[in-house]
């Protein structure tokens, strides 16, 4: 009987290591999170300005887009497309490194929707992001 | 008799426990971490967008206080 409750009781133990292993942080320092990571807080800087004048906005897909493209200068605008596909790209790196690097490739879109989330909440008010009725204005 | 049925019960319950446990483990290791998940965007757009610098300030200021102690 002793025996029996020991084993329950290892078995509790080990469930109970495992969740709070589930409950840790993700892991977040590796080399290619932090490149990104610095790439793209050096692109904020030039981004920042089309947030504020509705030339870009948060998509949700956690990924920005022109949204209104009349907002730039005509010479300014090849600029600014390049600007966003960069964004773009390491962003979509940024979900899938973040997935891999806790051991769960599956996890990828699920991050993405969790960062496309927060990237809204966290947006200054006057920024634009899409929801599911179209554009609207933090 | 009595010994073998209690080794029986014994048996049936490590089966229990096991089939109980297993799947247990398989559920929770595919689960999707959301909070954890949460937090870590939080931490990562608050760099990049750099929302926090006010803070990152901070924690120079106990460094400098701690020698005086």
């Amino acid at each position: 009987m002793k025996k029996i409750l020991f084993g329950i009781l290892m078995i509790a133990g080990f469930l109970s290591s495992q969740l709070a292993l589930a409950a840790a942080d993700l892991e977040l320092n590796t080399p290619a999170i932090s490149a990104l990571k610095s790439g793209m807080q050096q692109r904020h800087s030039q981004l920042a300005g089309f947030y504020a004048s509705g030339a870009i906005g948060l998509t949700r897909d956690g990924l920005i887009a022109v949204k209104e493209a009349n907002a730039v200068a005509l010479k300014d605008r090849q600029s600014l497309n390049s600007l966003v596909a960069s964004e773009n790209n390491d962003r979509n790196a940024l979900y899938k490194e973040i997935a891999v690097a806790n051991g769960h490739a599956e996890w990828e879109a699920e991050i993405r929707s969790t960062f496309a989330q927060r990237w809204v909440q966290k947006a200054q008010s006057g920024w634009w992001y899409q929801d599911a009725n179209g554009w609207a204005k933090r | 008799m009595n010994l073998s049925l209690k080794s029986s019960v014994k048996n049936g319950l490590a089966v229990m426990a096991l089939a109980v446990a297993i799947p247990a483990c398989v559920t929770i290791n595919i689960y999707f971490p959301a909070a954890a998940a949460e937090k870590a965007a939080d931490k990562l757009i608050d760099d990049i967008w750099q929302l926090k610098n006010s803070e990152k300030a901070n924690p120079a200021e106990p460094a400098s206080v701690n020698p005086a102690k």
